[in-house]
């Protein structure tokens, strides 16, 4: 098994503030692992270093078996952020805003081609959206957005599919429609790594779990299965985000001092 | 009509009409970026250049190419380092660069309001053989680089994180993005001046977006507006004795009335022929 995300004692934070101390973790090819933790505990900040959006203050991270700085292979790696950009009033199609993913692979000075637009319709078609590719993607709900943004990453036919929160505030159906598309390219030898809040509908998927806590990892194994009332049949799993615990996953609350992250 | 047998309206219009193509290619990624107004600001900057020129007896746009070009990378590095103070960094450099042409135009020997006025507002009656020569080479410049870049730079001022992730050389492309700002900011002084520049560059997409669903097509029809009212802007103010810049900026802002009409009038149509369908609840509300 070659490994894909190697991490050794990174510390990584914005400004003076450090958010990540030191944390080490391996993803091998084929493994699928969910990053856990409450709200501000650095699970987003954990992924946004490894893809080197954050500034790395210490230790080593490797993609793929090359040092991150000296990494140029990014159509190996499809991100999927938690929302659309920023954006403007200027509209952008749903087709426009997926035929980006192809950028990494084929390069900023050439022109789409065949495989571009057949790597974009297939992509779109695989989380149900094909027949929205010409709609604006303003027009488009939350968790179509969400989908549209999965069809970008997928476009580019990545190896390691990084996602951060991809179920938040996302519908059911849209829910659905990309636990299918995350199972088909995990069948297909596909590695993912996500931020998540709740396991979900992506539950069965899950191979391992790392929960961050206080700037480390704090536990790793494969996920637990929802227990309590937790487990009960249509159980909302709803609570307010403040308070938030792992249940079963993490033995120990988070205090109020590592809370103030 | 017979006004453009002159050669001086033919150049005043083959100006016009290069500036109205090229503007609204570059506005369209400014405008998706949020950054509309960065056109106006290079223009108070290209105003020192101006100055520099004429007290030094250069020539006022090659110096305004070069003030506005270190100007625009200026503010493009400020925008990527400090995000909260880069809104004042921002008018404290636009101001000095007024304050500082106005000063320096002055310093210089032909001073005169005649000669600032034929900068900020143009004067595309002057405009010379070979300051077409200028125009038709950078404009060209900027189009090519625009279109022919299309996906890079959509993909960059649509997400650029995501960008970045690709692996896309976000940084070369930022200072590409500034530095044509600066280009087409100074080729537009002589047409529509350097207070009206921003106009060209965001009033056609402003217009365009009213009535296009997808990027690209937004970008045709902004280039087809600013083209437009520029030409059109020409010919009218010949005929009613008008200032060229100002007219041309009416004018592209008779067409977003135009096409915000329209956009609204469509909207009411299909509304009315549509049954209403059981709409998917917004789950987030996204600021797109």
């Amino acid at each position: 098994m070659s490994t894909v995300v190697e991490v050794r004692h990174a510390a990584a934070g914005y400004d003076g503030r450090e958010v990540l101390s030191d944390v080490s973790l391996s993803v091998a090819a084929g493994d699928v692992v969910a990053v856990l933790g409450a709200n501000g505990s650095g699970k987003s900040t954990l992924i946004r270093t490894v893809l080197g959006l954050v500034p790395l203050r210490r230790g080593e991270i490797e993609l793929f078996g090359t040092p991150q700085r000296r990494f140029r292979h990014w159509e190996r790696i499809g991100y999927v952020p938690q929302r659309l950009g920023a954006g403007s009033g200027v509209p952008a199609t749903v087709g426009e805003v997926v035929a980006s993913g192809r950028l990494a692979r084929r390069g900023i000075f050439r022109f789409p081609g065949a495989a571009d637009k057949t790597a974009v319709r297939e992509a779109l078609a695989g989380v149900g959206l094909l027949d929205r590719i010409g709609d604006p993607v303003a027009t488009l709900s939350g968790g179509q957005q969400q989908r549209t943004l999965i069809a970008r990453a997928l476009a580019g036919k990545p190896d390691l599919l990084v996602l951060d929160e991809p179920n938040a505030g996302v519908d059911a159906a849209s829910q659905e429609a990309f636990a299918a598309a995350l199972t088909r390219f995990t069948a297909a030898g596909g590695t993912i790594m996500l931020v998540l809040h709740e396991l979900g509908p992506l539950r069965p998927l899950i191979g391992r779990g790392v929960v961050v806590h206080g700037g480390r990892i704090a536990h790793e194994g494969t996920p637990p299965e929802p227990a309590g009332h937790h487990a009960e049949p249509g159980h909302d799993h709803v609570h307010p985000h403040a308070d938030e615990v792992q249940a079963g996953i993490c033995e120990w609350a988070p205090t109020e001092q590592t809370k103030a992250y | 009509m017979e006004l453009l047998t002159y050669p001086f309206m033919q150049r005043a219009l083959i100006g016009a009409l290069i500036i109205g193509l090229a503007a609204p290619a570059l506005g369209i990624y400014l405008v998706q970026r949020r950054l509309s107004l960065i056109g106006d600001g290079i223009g108070h900057v290209a105003l020192t250049g101006v100055g520099v020129g004429l007290l030094t007896n250069n020539s006022p746009v090659l110096a305004a190419v070069l003030v506005a070009t270190i100007g625009a990378v200026g503010v493009e590095l400020i925008r990527e380092r400090g995000r909260t103070s880069g809104d004042l960094a921002l008018a404290l450099l636009f101001y000095g660069g007024i304050a500082g042409g106005v000063v320096l135009v002055g310093l210089s020997d032909n001073k005169g309001n005649s000669n600032l006025m034929q900068y900020l507002f143009g004067s595309l009656i002057t405009t010379s053989e070979q300051d077409i020569a200028v125009i038709g080479g950078l404009g060209a410049a900027v189009l090519i680089a625009m279109l022919a870049l299309r996906p890079a730079l959509f993909a960059l001022c649509n997400d650029e994180e995501y960008a970045r992730v690709s692996g896309l050389p976000v940084r070369t492309l930022n200072i590409l993005l500034a530095v044509t700002t600066a280009v087409t900011v100074t080729i537009a002084m002589r047409t529509v001046g350097l207070l009206l520049v921003s106009a060209l560059m965001v009033v056609p997409v402003a217009a365009a977006q009213q009535v296009t669903r997808g990027f690209r097509s937004t970008m045709a029809v902004a280039m087809l507006i600013g083209v437009g009212a520029a030409g059109a802007g020409i010919v009218v103010s010949a005929e009613a004795d008008t200032a060229p810049g100002a007219t041309t900026v009416l004018l592209a802002l008779a067409a977003f009335l135009g096409t915000t009409l329209a956009g609204v009038l469509r909207r009411a149509v299909v509304r009315r022929s549509r049954p209403p369908v059981a709409a998917e609840p917004p789950d987030v509300v996204l600021h797109v």
